[in-house]
């Protein structure tokens, strides 16, 4: 009935009408919302292959990713110590009480230092005697032996690093009235050193198990086209593009690196809820109100991103591969 | 529609399935290709559709000379070109309807559009009723059936068709070939690879005969 009537001169039937620009970007978007909402329908009809694929991407993706979230509650700690360093300024006998405040007040307008306290040397014999115990041995000197100190709190940037405050603590001896400038550099150096090395270390693991999710997901993309064989030849055989075929692999990866990131977004809050209790008791021994602190909004997306971007471009290794292999006969 | 200009298919390993074959179906025309198993049968439709190429001579449908159509080009070519299978070929885990719109959806063609050309394409073959069903459920005929609705869904203006009533009682076989004839009545060609002489004589086409990859009958243009 409604195969329209045609004359033996002019049928040319499904021959590519031209379209305009609007009616092409149309039927593109359309082909791409058909194959979104195809392939979800498929993994919704046989979800446990694609549940078991998205947590072996979840796990491999939750490793690095973990400690990247580790490695930021490090730093925090540190920023943290980096707080707790003060430089000690031990002043030079001579120099008067006046000219003692006057350097403090001039210190404390530097942007590089918090706050400065002054212990007069008054002030550290009383600290000395409360303090040390030996504040009998104290009363045979004639003389206070103990020489004024400013007390300065830098206020460092943790990315500036401990280079800025060895720059500072060079600016400080510089002064004349200053006798020697102390910090106890080492300390924090070695806890930057290691640091650095646990950050290389996330790099690694998370370069490595990013290859391992690409294979993970090349090959089950592999298997997919193979058990859908058949399909795919005949999908050829009335006109079907290589596009058309590749199309829904594609989705499929992506589908996989999303939920495998949503598995590996799971697993780590899981793990920090466990471990938050533990760490905050441990913070409260150190009389800190440190808290654990979750994946924020920018890892959490790269997160996601990382993982549809390797699921993707695992199928496309596995589809450029193994497609053209695949013909009519 | 169809030009085979001396025409050759050597396969790998030196098998000579078609020697210097020509023929020339003109649009609209309607032919039986007829021959022993392994005469070159298979391998004539197959240079048609593009599944083969020629080792030698030119093959030239709608038109198109198949020698300068690139692999890219291939899908495009086969679109216009309705194929039917003696094992139908269908996807067992989409329904009749999903099957048949399949070229539709390949060709980027609307929601609407589809529907209504699916049904048009069903009602023609008799399965409308059957448009939900899984092709599993179906006879054989009716599978077929469906194949011959997938292959005209598009409208292209050759239909090939290789032993579509192979395995099909006599009065079936007749059903499917009067569906050809009734394609082949609104102007599309139709050229159909059968071995069911008695079938072929009744309907008075135009046969050509294929003997050991030779072309060695050809009835002429009877329509």
């Amino acid at each position: 009935m409604a195969e329209p009537q045609r004359n033996a001169g002019a049928p040319e039937g499904a021959r590519v009408v031209k379209m305009g620009i609007g009616a092409l970007l149309r039927s593109w978007l359309l082909r791409h919302v058909q194959t979104f909402f195809y392939t979800l329908g498929q993994i919704w009809r046989r979800p446990f292959n694609a549940i078991l694929t998205a947590a072996v991407i979840g796990i491999a993706l939750a490793l690095p990713a973990g400690l990247h979230v580790l490695l930021g509650n490090a730093q925090q700690v540190a920023r943290g110590w980096d707080g707790a360093t003060q430089i000690s300024l031990f002043l030079k006998r001579g120099v008067s009480e006046m000219r003692a405040e006057l350097l403090a007040r001039e210190l404390d307008a530097l942007p590089e230092i918090g706050t400065v306290r002054y212990i007069s040397r008054e002030q550290a014999l009383e600290e000395f005697k409360s303090l040390s115990g030996f504040g009998d041995v104290l009363q045979v000197l004639e003389d206070n032996p103990l020489p004024a100190v400013l007390v300065l709190f830098p206020k460092v940037e943790q990315e500036q690093g401990p280079e800025a405050m060895e720059r500072l603590l060079e600016q400080l001896r510089t002064r004349p009235e200053v006798d020697l400038a102390q910090l106890d550099m080492q300390w924090v150096k070695r806890i930057y050193a290691m640091m650095d090395i646990v950050r290389r270390g996330v790099w690694v693991l998370g370069s490595l198990l990013g290859l391992a999710v690409l294979l993970v997901v090349g090959n089950t993309i592999r298997l997919a086209i193979q058990n859908r064989r058949d399909e795919i030849v005949i999908i050829k055989l009335i006109g079907g593009t290589d596009a058309f075929i590749r199309r829904p692999f594609l989705y499929t990866g992506f589908w996989y690196g999303l939920f495998g990131g949503a598995v590996a977004l799971g697993m780590i809050q899981v793990s920090l809820l466990f471990l938050a209790g533990p760490v905050a008791g441990l913070a409260g021994l150190y009389g800190s109100d440190f808290r654990l602190h979750g994946l924020d909004v920018l890892t959490a997306l790269a997160l996601f991103g990382g993982g549809c971007l390797l699921g993707l471009l695992g199928s496309w290794l596995a589809v450029g591969r193994h497609l053209r292999e695949i013909e009519p006969t | 529609m169809i030009r085979f200009a001396n025409v050759s298919k050597r396969y790998p390993g030196g098998y000579e399935a078609l020697s210097d074959v020509s023929l020339h179906l003109v649009p609209g025309e309607m032919a039986f290709l007829t021959g022993h198993s392994g005469a070159g049968k298979s391998t004539l439709l197959k240079l048609i559709a593009l599944i083969e190429r020629p080792t030698n001579g030119q093959v030239i449908i709608n038109s198109q000379n198949f020698a300068k159509v690139a692999r890219r080009r291939i899908p495009y070519v086969r679109r216009d070109i309705g194929i039917i299978f003696q094992d139908h070929r269908l996807l067992f885990d989409r329904t009749v309807f999903d099957n048949v719109a399949l070229p539709l959806i390949i060709a980027g063609h609307g929601h609407q559009e589809i529907g209504r050309r699916v049904r048009a394409a069903l009602d023609k073959v008799g399965l409308l009723s059957k448009e939900k069903m899984y092709p599993i459920t179906l006879s054989g005929g009716e599978q077929q059936r469906v194949g011959i609705a997938r292959a005209v869904v598009n409208k292209p203006p050759l239909l090939l068709a290789d032993e579509p009533t192979g395995n099909l009682d006599p009065e079936l076989s007749r059903e499917i070939m009067g569906l050809f004839e009734e394609f082949n009545r609104v102007g599309v060609s139709v050229l159909i690879a059968s071995h069911d002489l008695d079938l072929i004589r009744q309907l008075g086409h135009r046969v050509l005969r294929l003997d050991h990859g030779r072309l060695v009958g050809d009835t002429g243009g009877a329509r």
